[in-house]
C-alpha cells in the first residue's frame, strides 16, 4: 500500500513530505523505544510510535525507515518536521492507539516482516 | 575510488536532541561517496548507538572517522565516567541508564550488543573516571 493509503485508512493527517506520499511500503514495525527499533528492526519501511522526539526521525534515517506514523495524537514539533523534511520522511498523525493503529494497517495488508 | 578522508565532530553532551547529528552527517556523507548501501547502514546505525552512549552516559565527546577504500574507522572518544565491567555492559538488556532516558526511548540496554552486531571489529578501552574510547571498523 501507499502511504497515502495509510494516512487514509488511519484516518490521519500528513504533515509533511506529501511529495513522498506514494511511495509502495510494505511492512511496518511498532515501538515507543527506540533502542528496540535499532535493535530489532530490519527491513521496515514504516515506524509506528507513541514516541515523539527528534531521535524518532534520526533513528528512522539510520534504519532506512522511509515514513513515520504518530499515534495517539501525538504531534511533532518545529525542529522534528525539519529534520524529516530534510530527509523527506514523511510524518503522519493518527488519533488510534498503537493496538489500533497495527490492526488496522495489518487487516489492510500491511505485514511486520522478519521472522517473528 | 580516494584517498583517505578524515572527519571529526565534537559531541555536546546538554543537548539529548541533537545527539545523532554527527551520524547524521557521516551518513550523507558516506551515500554521497557512493559507499555501497550496506556499508553504509552498518556504519550509520553502529555510530549512531555510540554517539547517544556518549550524550547519555559521557557528557558527550569526540568521534573521527576515517574512510579509505576499503574500511571505515570510528573512534569515539569521551572522557566520562568509564565502564565498570566491559562484559556485563555487553550483555543485551544491561544498563544504568536512569528513568528519564527511557521516557526519551532510550535506555534498553541494547546499544552496546548492537554495535557489536553492526560493526566488522569493535574495540572498548575504558578506565574508570578517566573516559571510554570505542572504535568500530566497517569494511567495504
Ligand atoms: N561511553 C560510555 N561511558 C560510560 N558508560 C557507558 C558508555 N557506553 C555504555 N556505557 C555503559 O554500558 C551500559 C550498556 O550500554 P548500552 O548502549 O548497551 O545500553 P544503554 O545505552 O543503557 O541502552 P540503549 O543503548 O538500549 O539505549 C550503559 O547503560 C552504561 O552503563
Ligand atoms: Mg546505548
Amino acid at each position: 500500500m501507499t502511504i497515502r493509503e495509510i494516512a487514509k485508512i488511519l484516518d490521519a493527517e500528513i504533515i509533511c513530505c506529501e511529495e513522498n506520499a506514494d511511495l509502495d511500503v510494505h511492512t511496518a514495525c511498532g515501538s515507543d523505544m527506540m533502542s528496540d527499533v535499532l535493535a530489532y528492526v530490519k527491513n521496515q519501511s514504516v515506524l509506528l510510535t507513541g514516541l515523539c522526539n527528534p531521535q524518532v526521525i534520526r533513528t528512522a534515517e539510520m534504519m532506512d525507515i522511509i515514513c513515520i506514523v504518530f499515534v495517539r495524537g501525538k504531534r511533532p514539533d518545529e525542529a522534528m518536521i525539519e529534520l524529516a523534511v530534510e530527509r523527506g520522511i514523511p510524518l503522519l498523525s493518527t488519533g488510534h492507539r498503537m493496538f489500533n493503529t497495527c490492526g488496522l494497517l495489518y487487516d489492510n495488508g500491511l505485514r511486520g516482516g522478519g521472522d517473528f | 575510488m580516494y584517498d583517505a578522508i578524515k572527519f571529526t565532530y565534537n559531541v555536546s553532551g546538554d543537548d539529548f536532541t541533537r545527539a545523532g547529528e554527527a551520524s547524521s552527517d557521516v551518513k550523507g556523507k558516506l551515500k554521497k561517496m557512493n559507499v555501497p548501501p550496506d556499508a553504509v547502514r552498518k556504519v550509520a546505525i553502529s555510530m549512531y548507538e555510540g554517539e547517544i552512549n556518549m550524550v547519555i552516559h559521557a557528557d558527550g565527546g569526540q568521534i573521527t572517522v576515517e574512510i579509505t577504500k576499503d574500511c571505515i574507522t570510528m573512534i569515539l572518544a569521551d572522557k566520562g565516567p568509564g565502564i565498570k565491567d566491559i562484559d556485563q555492559a555487553m550483555q543485551a538488556g544491561f544498563s544504568t541508564a536512569p528513568d528519564n532516558i527511557r521516557t526519551l526511548g532510550f535506555g534498553a540496554g541494547m546499544g552496546l550488543p548492537n554495535m557489536k552486531k553492526y560493526s566488522d571489529d569493535m574495540k572498548i578501552e575504558t578506565e574508570l573516571g578517566v573516559g571510554t574510547t570505542v572504535t568500530m571498523k566497517v569494511f567495504i
